[in-house]
């Protein structure tokens, strides 16, 4: 029985509680690609980096608050700062609206000219994050490290596997729980919300009935920095900001929007906890929990990693590469917004 | 302008560049630019076979780049016995079981109709086939890893000229490029941009951690090179001294005569592979225009500005559509093989999507979609700028720094006690002067693809809606 509660312990310590914020920030990654493939038709290949853009302000508004001495006690100070993070991403990607994509929406280009317009975005902002904080690590998180520690826990289960829930880790979920809640609550219930479905749905029905496109797409903007800044953050937070791995985190985040179905942010959501635990479950090794599982002499001898860690990004390109054999329309194909 | 003159005067324009950078920085410099100008030019008209000809968004030219270098090692290398002996024959036994295992999941597709047997079945094969392998292709990659680790740790090569593998890379490109085909062609456009990415991660992923395979992040150094001599063999060779001599003026006792004969060699070598990317570049050139004057070309160009109305008139657009990802893939290897050639070296890390893929959007887009001559002037000049604008950066923050150097202490801002000086900004400029150039491509591409979206030669006779 302590056999078989310690493997759940060892599952819960090292792929539930990971693999669930991991998921979370995944999924808020996701959604707001699939905002824009929702309404403005495009996939954008500057979301990673506008993450990265949206995560190096929050850290600087949290170097200023730790200079002036404001901090939320147990929680981390970049929560302060996060409101004024998502500020100035919205302002840069309204501006970089006005400036690059505009054009291509009032020509009617083809989608993939404003992929590449989206390259072309990337390389820019990618430029102002190494120009502004450079390509070094930077960990800004601060106030109390664990909600349970390890030792405290086995002190206090008397079993040999201990669990810790790092602060960071709790308050992904919770954050994007409140976030996604307020997304949906603003996509079903305002006027605003409406109009973007709307638009998403069927563009000229929409334009014909009074919307005015600009302001949706501004609006979209705005959330889709929010989104970003927030999932760039809380991933910062968990691990560490460092520019490059947020361009990684594209694949993974693709993958969760084409998994879902694109355009679709209930699928966005499960895309991003299916890739998440699916990347963890894949690459963690099994050795000790079959230990505890299994009986005495059937023990397996090497470590029971399906892949090492190194090839994570094969995961996410072998769901998508399902995805795409069998189902290209992905799981959820279009409830709220469609592409 | 007309039409027959614009490329002209912009080939000249770009040649004037160059002499000019070799009279300015040196030879050496401008051959080393040149060189790299060359490769960059095949790169992009494979890319423009990709997007110019059929509108496919390849975002993982990384990876045949990637691939085409790793052909480059296995095929020069010269083959590790030891590694052999070690654990060879086991990992060949996990690549026939591979292939084994590749020919029923084929074979069960292929002759059975049922869908959920299909599926199903090639789930359950793939995970016997995980399962049933992995033991025996370990065993003999731990083997061949631990003999000799510092040295080799690999199982090397075939020993061959490097020269063979410039062909061998453009098959096994291929060989890459049909699989990814058969996987995203035929969906919405930017599903396939996605699946290349993916698979670009994962070429360098591989690169990078089978050490049995690459020797992963210890790197390849010193690949041989033949039929391009060495620089250190050159300044020994009789003939070459001579030559020397008589070009120069200079007799062997003279002084001074060494460094002359080490810069002639340098200058000679780089010369050799001039002359080879030319070749290549000049065969590669011939059959893309070739092939898109062709029928084959023209019918590309209809299905790629009207997909409908091709595939009423029966062209099966996703087959065609394969055909020249392929084709543009080889050609990608290819380069590929040809950098690491000019390299002399294998070095994982090195591979970036920044540089290997999206710097050769901006030359195809730069360049002129659609046109090969336009996607060779855009290798070029993006090529160009790519290298002049770090050293351009450079060379403003140095003199900066020199300027302001009387004035580091002046306070610009005070903030509470620490202040803001002049000589934080200097810093500042010289961290941040490598990453100019990244933000000097994303505004060309995006002024490019605002502005000149045809490109700097536009494609002939087109009515493209961009």
């Amino acid at each position: 029985m302590t056999d078989l509660l310690n493997a759940l312990v060892l599952m819960l310590n090292f792929v539930i509680i990971p693999a669930t914020s991991y998921g979370a920030q995944l999924a808020l990654g996701a959604l707001g690609v699939t905002l824009v493939y929702g309404i403005l038709r495009f996939g954008n290949f500057a979301h990673g980096d506008t993450m990265a853009f949206g995560t190096m302000f929050t850290i600087f508004f949290t170097w200023l608050f730790q200079g002036l001495g404001l901090s939320l006690g147990v929680l981390p100070t970049a929560l302060l700062a996060l409101p004024f993070g998502i500020g100035v991403t919205a302002l840069y990607a309204i501006s970089i609206d006005r400036l690059v994509y505009r054009h291509y929406r009032v020509k009617r280009s083809a989608p993939v000219i404003l992929t590449i317009a989206s390259v072309g975005v990337m390389f820019v902002t990618n430029s102002v994050v190494r120009f502004l904080i450079g390509t070094n690590e930077q960990r800004f998180s601060d106030g109390q490290k664990f909600i349970i520690k390890a030792r405290d826990f086995k002190e206090w289960s008397g079993l040999s596997e201990g669990m810790k829930l790092k602060t960071t880790e709790a308050l992904t979920v919770v954050v994007a729980g409140i976030a996604v809640a307020a997304l949906f609550w603003f996509l079903q219930r305002t006027r605003m919300g409406k109009a973007m479905r709307a638009y998403s749905d069927n563009e000229d029905l929409a334009l014909l009935s009074g919307i005015n496109p600009e302001r949706v797409v501004m609006v979209t903007w705005i959330i889709t920095a929010a989104l970003a800044t927030l999932a760039g953050v809380l991933f910062g937070l968990d691990k560490s900001f460092k520019p490059f791995t947020y361009f990684q985190l594209l694949l993974p985040i693709f993958a969760a929007a084409i998994l879902g179905g694109v355009g679709n942010p209930l699928g966005a959501i499960a895309g991003g906890f299916v890739v998440a635990f699916s990347e963890v479950m894949v690459t963690y090794p099994y050795k000790k929990f079959l230990k505890y599982v299994m009986p005495e002499n059937l023990e397996p001898s090497g470590l029971m990693q399906l892949l090492t860690v190194d090839y994570k990004f094969a995961v996410s390109f072998i769901i998508l590469v399902a995805v795409l054999l069998i189902k290209p329309t992905g799981l959820f194909s279009g409830k709220v917004i469609r592409a | 302008m007309s039409q027959s003159l614009r490329p002209i005067l912009l080939f000249a324009a770009m040649a004037a560049a160059l002499l000019a950078v070799g009279f300015g920085q040196g030879w050496p410099v401008m051959l080393v630019i040149l060189n790299l100008c060359l490769i960059s030019a095949v790169m992009s008209v494979g890319l423009n076979m990709q997007w110019g000809y059929a509108g496919l968004f390849n975002a993982g030219v990384m990876a045949f780049v990637a691939v085409g270098g790793m052909v480059a090692v296995l095929i020069s290398e010269p083959p590790v016995m030891v590694g052999w002996e070690a654990g060879g024959a086991r990992i060949l036994v996990a690549g026939v079981m591979v292939a084994t295992f590749s020919g029923l999941i084929y074979a069960l597709r292929r002759f059975i109709s049922r869908r959920w047997i299909k599926n199903w079945g090639t789930a359950a094969l793939l995970v016997a086939a995980y399962f049933i392998i992995r033991p025996v292709f370990e065993g003999g990659v731990t083997a061949v890893e631990s003999i000799a680790a510092a040295s080799a740790g690999n199982l090397g090569g075939l020993g061959l000229n490097i020269l063979v593998s410039w062909v061998v890379a453009a098959v096994v490109c291929m060989g890459v490029a049909w699989v990814i085909g058969r996987i995203a062609l035929g969906l919405r456009a930017d599903y396939l941009a996605i699946a290349t990415l993916g698979i670009s991660e994962i070429v360098v992923a591989v690169a990078k951690n089978e050490e049995w395979l690459t020797r992963g992040v210890k790197n390849i150094t010193s690949l041989k090179r033949a039929p391009v001599p060495r620089e250190t063999n050159l300044q020994q060779a009789e003939w070459f001294q001579n030559l020397v001599s008589t070009l120069s003026g200079t007799n062997p006792g003279d002084a001074g005569f060494k460094t002359t004969v080490i810069e002639a060699s340098s200058i000679f070598v780089k010369l050799c592979f001039t002359g080879l990317f030319t070749i290549v570049l000049g065969i590669v050139l011939f059959l893309a225009i070739r092939a898109l004057n062709s029928p084959w070309g023209r019918m590309m160009r209809a299905i790629r500005d009207n997909d409908v109305a091709a595939s009423a008139m029966g062209k099966n657009v996703v087959r065609r559509h394969r055909e020249v990802f392929i084709v543009g893939a080889a050609i990608l290897g290819v380069s590929g093989a040809m950098l690491t050639t000019l390299d002399g070296q294998f070095t994982p890390t090195g591979y970036q999507p920044l540089r290997y893929t999206f710097l050769i959007w901006v030359m195809v887009i730069v360049g002129g979609s659609g046109n090969n001559l336009g996607a060779v002037l855009g290798g070029f000049v993006i090529w160009f700028f790519w290298i002049e604008a770090e050293v351009a950066a450079q060379w403003i923050s140095v003199n900066m720094e020199k300027v302001l150097t009387p004035y580091l202490d002046v306070v610009l801002i005070s903030l509470g006690e620490g202040s803001l000086k002049v000589q934080h900004g200097v810093t500042w400029l010289k961290n941040a002067a490598p990453h100019f150039r990244y933000l000097l491509m994303g505004m060309v591409l995006l002024l490019a693809l605002r502005f000149s979206p045809r490109g700097l030669i536009p494609e002939a006779g087109a009515a493209r809606a961009h």
